[in-house]
């Protein structure tokens, strides 16, 4: 069975169609990378499948069970995590609190516990802050577990955000433009990252991106969305060989 | 002053650094110790000295109201305050020092609830001598410590989640009334409800119950703003919440069985400053547990970016009513001490007015913290009496002030601290 399965997913704003017949399959383990021009509706797509938005049609399969009608964090704790384009971290809390904080499903304690400051409430605390330095540590940001994250440099600020995905417990990350104002050697350091996530954690991987060279370097498959809807579908090779995602990209030559 | 003239800079720069990190080193215990002092020097010796120093008697609030008045008791007002409070406090504290840390290291290394509890022991000896001197000191000090309860469950829904909530008037009279009700219509023979159904005998046990029952009365109240707040925030919200306090106050001026727009009185007296003071620190206990824990983060991750809570895990919607009816509740339990602070009260006390100074509290002391809270409900509360001389000049100068903490800190005096009881209590070498 499929880890995660889209089927014909058609969605409306008003009466803009602004995804037209969705397929996608992801087996576990697997990197897929979804690519196309801006306004082609990639970030709706992700937000279709995490739960921000109901789609007009279509099913939207984990393991075999609907995430269609679940809020977004029911969706998020069943382990599909994410990342956003511009990082969306919160501003005010330090880097430790946002690794903790990205395990509230996994809390194992109720409200009257964290009135209380019960042994219980210690107990998972403690729990979930040696999870969180676990995770800092591999990706390199421990060293910033105090300060809030709106001081830390660009790269870490994403390194941040990755943790955070992480510890959600994802069986699928969705990564939404990742290397979205880097530089190159910034973008070199994300490809490692992905990597190490990819072969550390066995997530499969999900991911919208601009730039081409990153996306042939790191997917097995890729899909290319304009307009809402998917023209190629294919490795690598195939798809920057097509003459649609050519055209997509640079335009039709012009012959006359 | 002449005799530092021959060489001013060095003995003087040596004086002060010594008597600063002299200072720095005393313990919260010493300067507990300190206040004991103090307050019991002027317990014994306050009217002797106030006599000799030529004032009418003890200044009640630290010779403020005095200087106000009559501007020639300046000198010895402030001579007062020197010799009674500032002396003992420095000198005991600097004196015992040493054996203070000592205690503190010992306490340190113990259960942190007995060091604590020994440390509100003493605070709590200090402020009941302090208000033995006068029953203003001690309405004062039960109303500030309301003051501080109500700032804080505030500064959950305003700071720690950032909604910009006006209701809390509204919660402080669902809880007022609620808890007043329960009392008169079961311990006490008096107009409104007719004779008692329970013997009153059994009141002051019970009273804990009835504010518990104002509490949650005031938080199924919060329902009614928290549920709008799945949807809108901002502005709306905050229209939406000041709509909830004007109805809140509406309904029970409305209805007469509580006595209309004339109001309830004759509540028994059973907020005395024992009872406020084990509220009020249990109300900054639970709360403080709450915004540490990362359940209780939530709500700064919410504030922060909405969406990015519910994109891990965080379940947003329980997190806003949870706030909500955590931050009613606190609200209508102070409330409920309150109506048995003045044993009065009526839809009037619950208004604009009442938002305003709770609001001004808030920010003044800051956001998104604890300590925060208690300072500024603390010192809008003592300057809006000190002042009080000064009558309509009173709400130009209070209101500056909060103009300039704006401008200098924009989130409020302490704002983004964390309360570590730990950290507090700790020996300093």
């Amino acid at each position: 069975m499929p880890l995660l399965q889209v089927r014909n997913m058609t969605h409306y704003f008003g009466g803009l169609r602004a995804v037209h017949n969705f397929n996608l399959v992801i087996e576990p383990g697997e990197i897929k990378g979804l690519i196309g021009p801006n306004g082609a509706g990639k970030t709706t797509i992700f937000n279709l499948i995490t739960g921000i938005h109901t789609p007009t049609e279509g099913q939207i399969e984990l393991e075999g069970q609907s995430l269609i009608g679940l809020k977004p964090h029911q969706v998020a704790s069943r382990g599909l995590g994410r990342t956003f384009q511009n990082m969306l971290l919160w501003r005010h809390m330090n880097v430790l609190e946002h690794v903790k904080m990205a395990q509230y499903s996994q809390l194992d304690y109720g409200l009257l516990d964290a009135f209380f400051g019960t042994p219980r409430l210690q107990r998972e605390e403690e729990r979930v802050t040696r999870e969180a330095m676990r995770l800092l540590e591999l990706f390199d940001v421990a060293k910033y577990a105090e300060h809030l994250v709106g001081n830390l440099p660009y790269g870490a600020q994403r390194r941040v955000e990755m943790a955070r995905a992480m510890a959600t417990k994802p069986k699928i990350l969705f990564l939404d433009e990742p290397t979205a104002g880097m530089t190159p050697e910034e973008l070199v350091q994300m490809i490692g990252i992905i990597r190490q996530v990819h072969k550390d954690f066995g997530v499969a991987i999900f991911l919208i991106e601009h730039r081409l060279k990153f996306v042939m370097e790191l997917c097995q498959s890729i899909q290319t969305l304009v307009f809402g809807e998917v023209i190629a579908e294919g490795p690598p090779e195939e798809i920057q060989n097509n003459p649609k995602v050519v055209e997509a990209y640079l335009g039709k030559e012009d012959i006359t | 002053m002449e005799s530092t003239k021959s060489n001013p800079t060095l003995s003087q720069d040596g004086f002060w650094s010594r008597l600063r990190s002299g200072l720095a080193r005393v313990p919260v215990i010493g300067w507990l110790a300190g206040g004991l002092c103090a307050v019991m020097v002027e317990y014994f010796l306050g009217d002797a000295l106030s006599y000799y120093l030529g004032l009418p008697k003890i200044p009640v609030l630290f010779g403020f109201v005095t200087m106000l008045k009559k501007p020639l008791l300046i000198p010895s007002s402030t001579a007062y305050v020197i010799l009674v409070y500032l002396i003992p406090l420095v000198a005991v504290g600097l004196l015992t020092a040493g054996p203070a840390n000592r205690l503190a290291a010992f306490l340190h290394r113990r259960a942190l609830w007995l060091s604590a509890i020994i440390h509100l022991v003493l605070l709590y000896t200090i402020i009941h001598i302090w208000s033995d001197i006068s029953d203003y000191r001690l309405l004062l000090l039960k109303l500030t410590m309301i003051a501080i309860m109500l700032t804080l469950s505030i500064n959950v829904i305003n700071g720690y989640m950032g909604e910009f909530s006006c209701s809390h008037p509204g919660f402080m009279a669902l809880g007022a009334y609620s808890a007043s009700t329960m009392t008169l219509i079961l311990f006490t023979n008096d107009k409104l409800f007719g004779p008692a159904l329970l013997p009153p005998a059994l009141g002051p046990y019970c009273y804990p119950l009835a504010l518990i029952f104002g509490g949650v009365v005031a938080a199924l109240g919060a329902l009614v703003v928290a549920i709008p707040s799945f949807r809108t925030r901002g502005d709306y919200l905050a229209i939406i919440s000041l709509a909830f306090m004007f109805i809140v106050k509406s309904v029970i001026e409305n209805l007469e069985f509580v006595g209309g727009p004339r109001g309830m009185g004759s509540q028994p007296n059973w907020s005395n400053l024992p009872t406020v003071f084990v509220w009020t620190v249990l109300c900054v206990w639970v709360i403080n547990n709450f915004v540490r824990s990362t359940m209780g983060k939530a709500l700064n991750a919410v504030r922060d970016n909405e969406m990015a809570a519910d994109a891990m895990t965080v379940d947003t919607r329980k997190t806003k009513i949870v706030t909500f009816m955590f931050g009613a509740f606190w609200a209508g339990v102070a409330g409920g001490l309150f109506a048995h602070v003045l044993r009065y009260v009526n839809p009037g006390t619950f208004g604009i007015q009442k938002l305003a100074e709770i609001l001004a509290m808030v920010y003044f002391g800051g956001l998104n913290s604890v300590v925060g809270s208690v300072v500024g409900a603390v010192s809008i509360n003592l300057l809006s009496e000190m002042l009080r001389p000064l009558e309509l000049f009173k709400w130009i100068v209070i209101p500056l002030l909060l103009i300039l903490v704006m401008i200098y800190r924009p989130t409020g005096l302490i704002a983004f601290r964390e309360f570590d009881v730990r950290k507090i209590l700790r020996p300093k070498q």
